[in-house]
């Protein structure tokens, strides 16, 4: 049994409201299904669960604003005994006053051995630990008591508490879809929260690598002829999968810094950082790039450019990369120094593909040219290794039929 | 379809990539891109939007021939189906 919580979709918010539950109580939900629609001050997201089991009753209506954290519903195992400790009360004395489900309703979730109300233990604690636990909405039911007989002290409260709030700086940083025609202030702050952070933190170091991109783009080109208008591919496409091919060939890249230590992620979910046309930035992510063609591909940035721009996210997309690619190569920039977005330790920055003088073999001669950046926090990686990905990521360009 | 039906396509089809913008503003010999600010992803979506109303599909050798309004109107009018 687990519980099912009010996600953190960036480091700045707070609280969210639960607009729309997607699921019946008593219905069965897999791992990634959209569960709940919730707002918050950047838009609308759509919210996904991330385990296995059955919906419980909510504890949180629709309408309802609350923390991030707190419990939203209970999701049931089937064929799991009535729980103790992580029961709806234990939730509900969490930070939202939610009420107990109503006796009257039997449910189909008491059928599926949910914890019926009343037979379910009062989580030991103090008076002291527990109005401060409410206070600054913490779920009992998370914290573990060090006192006598495991009884949670005021103490333990507050270190959850800590960690509660060290957690929730170190989630990847998300901006706001901005639907409205403005920028919301809130979006410009987080971006300013994040990229402070990142300069203050993370020792960056840059590199450089200028890739011909003349046979690359003959070869889509080539390709793009023989599809309908709307099956073309866009340059981007090669550089985001080559960028995927090359965190293969260096895993160090794609990953998080947390906790003094490198956590390199076996799955490549690259944040694609979009302007908004009202101003500021989102980077939603890209998921496991490595594992789609080109096509496919195209099909996933378009379907994500598009429900960025009418702030139609999920909660994972703003959470989940592992990496990010800003690609300025539609403006007139040559080079990007990326910041990296924490706790990420990497940024790939693309310019502007255009001729360029270009010497080989004693020649001398005009190809069309990318440059291709590598921000990189040095506490994970050192030059050596980001100078591999760049070379990495050059060979998968030139080999665009593998890609 | 005349000239004018064909600049009203053109036009609408713009605003659907670029919606706070007035395309009608832009000099037909601006580049389009730069003055509506439009990136290569919403400049497909242009060019799929048109070719469905004008059945024209344009190549991407010929993004340079309609990079402004005034080469775009031409190049449309002289393909028509």
């Amino acid at each position: 049994m687990g519980e099912f919580r009010m996600p953190s979709l960036g480091a700045d918010m707070e609280t969210g409201k639960l607009v729309e539950w997607l699921v019946m109580p008593g219905e069965r939900v897999k791992r990634g299904d959209i569960v709940a629609t919730v707002e918050t001050q950047k838009g609308l997201f759509e919210i996904e669960i991330f385990e296995d089991g059955i919906m419980g009753e909510p504890l949180v209506q629709a309408g309802q604003q609350v923390p991030v954290g707190a419990v939203l519903a209970m999701i049931l195992t089937e064929g799991v005994a009535v729980a103790a400790a992580t029961s709806p009360e234990a939730a509900s004395t969490g930070p939202v006053r939610t009420e107990q489900p109503p006796p009257e309703k039997p449910a189909e979730v008491a059928v599926l051995k949910a914890p019926a109300a009343g037979t379910t233990a009062r989580i030991a604690a103090s008076p002291s630990a527990r109005r401060l636990a409410l206070e600054l909405g913490i779920d009992l039911a998370t914290v573990r008591g060090t006192g006598p007989h495991d009884v949670i002290q005021r103490s333990d409260v507050e270190q959850a508490a800590q960690a509660r709030e060290e957690a929730t700086k170190s989630a990847p940083i998300s901006e706001q879809p901005a639907t409205a025609g403005t920028l919301q202030p809130g979006m410009r702050q987080a971006i300013a929260a994040a990229m402070s952070r990142s300069n203050r933190e993370i020792p960056h170091y840059y590199l450089e690598a200028e890739i011909d991109m003349d046979s690359p783009l003959r070869w889509l080109e080539a390709e793009n002829l023989q599809r309908p208008l709307r099956d073309r591919i866009l340059p981007a496409v090669l550089l985001l999968k080559a960028v995927a091919k090359a965190l293969r060939d260096v895993p160090e890249l794609n990953g998080y810094w947390l906790e003094d230590q490198l956590q390199i992620k076996p799955e490549i979910h690259i944040g694609f950082a979009m302007a908004l046309r009202q101003g500021g930035i989102l980077t939603p992510a890209l998921h496991a790039v490595d594992r789609l063609n080109l096509s496919e591909l195209m099909q996933a940035m378009g379907d994500l450019i598009e429900r960025t721009r009418a702030g139609r996210l999920r909660s994972s997309e703003m959470t989940d990369a592992t990496i990010t690619v800003t690609n300025l190569g539609d403006r007139g920039v040559r080079t990007v120094f990326g910041v990296i977005y924490p706790p990420q330790v990497a940024l790939v920055g693309f310019g502007r593909i255009m001729e360029r003088p270009w010497a080989e073999r004693g020649m001398l001669g005009v190809r069309r040219c990318v440059t291709a950046t590598l921000a990189a926090d040095h506490r994970a990686t050192d030059g050596h290794r980001g100078s591999q990905f760049l070379e990495a990521l050059n060979h998968h360009l030139q080999q665009p039929e593998e890609l | 379809m005349t000239g004018n039906e064909l600049k009203e396509i053109v036009l609408s089809e713009l605003k659907k990539v670029a919606p706070e913008s007035d395309p009608g503003e832009v000099d037909p010999n601006e580049n389009i891109r730069e003055a509506l600010d439009i990136d290569s992803f919403s400049f497909l979506k242009l060019l799929v939007g048109i070719g469905e109303r004008t059945r024209v599909e344009i190549p991407e050798v010929d993004y340079g021939k309609v990079s402004t309004l005034a080469g775009m109107l031409e190049y449309l009018a002289t393909r028509l189906p």
